[in-house]
C-alpha cells in the first residue's frame, strides 16, 4: 500500500492531487466524492464583485482550451457569507485562490479570507485575463514579491504563489516569491494564446486573447516546474495539462511535490480520482513506498546523488 | 424567476455513460440523428436537459440537448452538422461507443394541471422541444406546435412528433410564412396554459409577447459556448433577469431552460 501523503509547507495532504483554480467547484461532487482529493482549490475570489469577460469565453485550440473568463464573482464579503459554508461541508483542506488589483488589496484580501475552514491562500498573481495586455504581477520579481509579501504580513495562513509563463525571468520570480514568504509555488497558470474565427474574421474569444491550458500546454508547464524546483527550496505544485496518472508522475519527477489538475475535468470529470489511483498503482509497480519519493527523481542534481550512491 | 445561483453539492448522480450506438443516420441535408443504448441515463433524463458528448478526435465535449429518452428507450440526439465536433459525432456508426456525460442542466416544467401547451420551435430547436412535446402528448395534454425552418426540406416534422398527435403549423422562409407577424396571426386564437420556445430570437420575442399578453407562464431553452458543462468554469453565461436584477447565469447549470420572460434575445 503506497503512502500517498505529501507535505506542502505546514500542510499535510492525504495525497498530492488537487484541482486547479477556475476549473473546479462544489458541483463536481455530483460526479465523485470530493473528500478523495488531497485539497480543494476555489475559483479566484476578488475583493469586489466582477462581471467577467464578454462571451464566448472559451474556444477549442488543438489539444487544449483557450479561456478568457475574466474572474466573475460576487466579491469577498458575499463569498464568505454564501460560498464558504458550502466548501466547509467537505473534509479536504480548502485552498482559497485570490486575485486583487494591487499588493495592498492582495494583503487586505488575505486578511479577510483568514477564516475558519480555510487551510491556505493561493495568490493568483498570474491571471492573463485581467491586467493590461495580459501583464500580471508574476511577470517580474518585484511586483510578484510585493503581492506575496503583503499577503504574508496579513495572514497566519500559508500563502502559495501561482506563477505565470508570461515572464522572461521565471527563476527570478520564483526566488522573489520564496524570499517574500511564500510556502509553495504553483507552476503554472495558463499561457496567453489566440484563436481566430476565420468565417467571422475576428477572435474566437469575446475578449480577444485568452489563457491556453490542456495537454498542448503540458511540456511548457513541465519545463517551468523543472526550472523552479532547482531554483527554490519551497515545494512546487505542478499544474498544466495533467490528464493522466503518467502526467502527474512526470511533474513529480520534474520536482513537484503535488499536482493540480484542471482542464481535463471538462473532458473527463472523474479524472482526479483516476489520477490518484494511477499514482498509487505506479508506485506499487516500481516498489516505491511513498509517493513523496517521486519528487525530483528526474532532476539533474538528484540523479547525480542517486548515481553516486549506486556506485 | 430564478433565485440567485448557489451551488449545492449533492451525492454523485452525473456520470460519463459509455453508450453503444444503435442507429446513426443523416436527417435531411444538414441534420443527423443518433440513437444509443444508455438505459440508466435514458431513464433519468428530463425533457430540456442535455448531455455533454465526447466527439472522436476533438478535444472538448459538445453539449447536446436530448431528443429521445425514457425508460426502456434508447437515448437520442438530433443535431445540425455544423463543425468539427458535430461532424465527428455524425461519423459514429452502430456498435461504436458514444461517451455521454449527463444528465446535465435544468429541464422544462410541465405542471400536472396544464391541459394545452404551445411550442414555438425553429431549426435544431425542434430537437430540444420534441421530448417535451411527446411527454406532454403522452399525458393527454393538447400540443400545438409551430415548426419553423428555412426550407420545407429542412423541416423535421416526423422527428419532432414521433408520430404522436399534435396540432402542427409548418412555416418557412421563402413564402414568408415564418415571419413573426404571420406566425402571430396563426396562433392568435390559441389559448394555451403555457408556451415554450427554442431555436430563434424572433420566435423568442414572439413567445414573450404572446405569453405576456395572456398572462401565462412559459420557458425558453437557450445556448451558449460551453466549457465544462457542470457549472465550474463560468464560460457559458447569458444575461438573465432574476429577482435580484439582471445576472449572468450559467446555461449549463441554471439553464439551459429558463423562465420565458427572464431571457434576453442575442441581439
Amino acid at each position: 500500500m503506497t503512502d500517498l501523503s505529501v507535505r506542502i509547507g505546514r500542510l499535510r495532504l492525504a495525497n498530492p492531487v488537487m484541482p486547479a483554480s477556475g476549473t473546479f467547484g462544489p458541483e463536481l461532487a455530483e460526479v465523485f466524492d470530493l473528500n478523495l482529493l488531497g485539497a480543494l482549490v476555489t475559483k479566484s475570489v476578488t475583493p469586489e464583485p466582477r462581471a467577467g469577460n464578454p462571451t464566448p469565453r472559451v474556444a477549442e485550440a488543438g489539444q487544449g482550451l483557450l479561456n478568457s473568463i475574466g474572474i466573475p464573482g460576487k466579491g469577498i464579503p458575499a463569498w464568505i457569507e454564501r460560498d464558504l459554508p458550502v466548501w466547509r461541508r467537505f473534509a479536504s483542506p480548502l485552498v482559497v485562490s485570490v486575485s486583487a488589483p494591487t499588493p495592498e488589496a492582495f494583503g487586505e484580501a488575505a486578511r479577510r479570507l483568514t477564516q475558519p475552514g480555510v487551510a491556505a491562500i493561493e495568490a493568483n498573481i498570474s491571471c492573463p485575463n485581467l491586467e493590461e495586455d495580459g501583464r500580471a504581477f508574476a511577470a517580474s520579481p518585484g511586483p510578484a514579491a510585493a503581492a506575496v509579501a503583503a499577503m504574508v504580513r496579513a495572514t497566519r495562513l500559508p500563502v502559495w504563489a501561482k506563477l505565470s509563463p508570461q515572464t522572461g525571468d521565471l527563476t527570478g520570480v520564483a526566488r522573489a516569491c520564496e524570499e517574500a514568504g511564500a510556502e509553495a509555488l504553483v507552476v503554472a497558470n495558463t499561457i496567453l494564446g489566440l484563436a481566430i474565427d476565420i468565417e467571422a474574421a475576428k477572435p474566437a474569444l469575446g475578449a480577444g486573447m485568452g489563457g491556453y491550458s490542456g495537454p498542448g500546454f503540458k511540456p511548457i508547464a513541465l519545463r517551468m516546474v523543472w526550472q523552479c524546483a532547482q531554483a527554490v527550496g519551497i515545494p512546487v505544485i505542478g499544474c498544466g495539462g495533467i490528464s493522466r496518472p503518467e502526467d502527474a508522475v512526470e511533474f513529480l519527477m520534474a520536482g513537484a511535490s503535488a499536482v493540480q489538475v484542471g482542464t481535463v475535468s471538462f473532458i473527463a470529470p472523474d479524472a482526479m480520482p483516476r489520477i490518484i489511483a494511477g499514482l498509487s498503482a505506479f508506485c506499487a509497480r516500481k516498489g516505491i513506498a511513498r509517493v513523496a519519493e517521486l519528487t525530483g527523481m528526474a532532476l539533474p542534481a538528484r540523479r547525480r546523488v542517486v548515481e553516486v550512491a549506486a556506485e | 424567476m430564478l433565485d440567485a445561483l448557489s451551488p449545492v453539492p449533492s451525492p454523485p448522480r452525473v456520470a460519463a455513460h459509455r453508450a453503444r450506438v444503435l442507429e446513426s443516420r443523416p436527417v435531411g441535408a444538414r441534420y443527423h440523428m443518433i440513437l444509443a443504448d444508455a438505459p440508466d441515463l435514458s431513464e433519468t433524463v428530463e425533457a430540456g436537459q442535455f448531455c455533454h458528448l465526447l466527439c472522436p478526435g476533438v478535444y472538448l465535449r459538445r453539449p447536446m440537448s436530448v431528443w429521445r429518452a425514457g425508460p426502456g428507450e434508447p437515448l437520442g440526439f438530433l443535431f445540425r452538422v455544423a463543425g468539427q465536433g458535430t461532424a465527428a459525432l455524425a461519423g459514429l456508426r452502430p456498435g461504436d461507443t458514444l461517451d455521454a456525460l449527463g444528465p446535465l442542466g435544468r429541464g422544462f416544467t410541465l405542471r400536472p394541471e396544464w391541459r394545452r401547451v404551445l411550442l414555438l420551435a425553429r431549426g435544431v430547436g425542434l430537437a430540444t422541444l420534441s421530448l417535451l412535446a411527446r411527454r406532454a402528448a403522452a399525458r393527454g395534454v393538447a400540443v400545438e406546435a409551430v415548426l419553423s425552418a428555412r426550407e420545407p426540406a429542412d423541416l423535421m416534422e416526423a422527428e419532432f412528433t414521433g408520430g404522436d398527435a399534435m396540432d402542427v403549423h409548418r412555416v418557412f422562409d421563402p413564402d414568408g410564412s415564418s415571419a413573426p407577424e404571420v406566425v402571430a396571426a396563426r396562433i392568435a386564437g390559441s389559448s394555451p396554459d403555457a408556451v415554450f420556445t427554442c431555436g430563434s430570437d424572433r420566435l423568442l420575442r414572439l413567445a414573450q409577447r404572446f405569453a405576456a399578453a395572456r398572462g401565462i407562464p412559459g420557458e425558453a431553452a437557450i445556448e451558449q459556448r460551453m466549457g465544462c458543462g457542470l457549472g465550474m468554469c463560468f464560460a457559458c453565461v447569458r444575461r438573465i433577469r432574476t429577482k435580484e436584477g439582471v445576472k449572468d447565469l450559467r446555461v449549463c447549470r441554471e439553464g439551459p431552460v429558463f423562465d420565458l420572460q427572464a431571457v434576453e434575445a442575442w441581439a
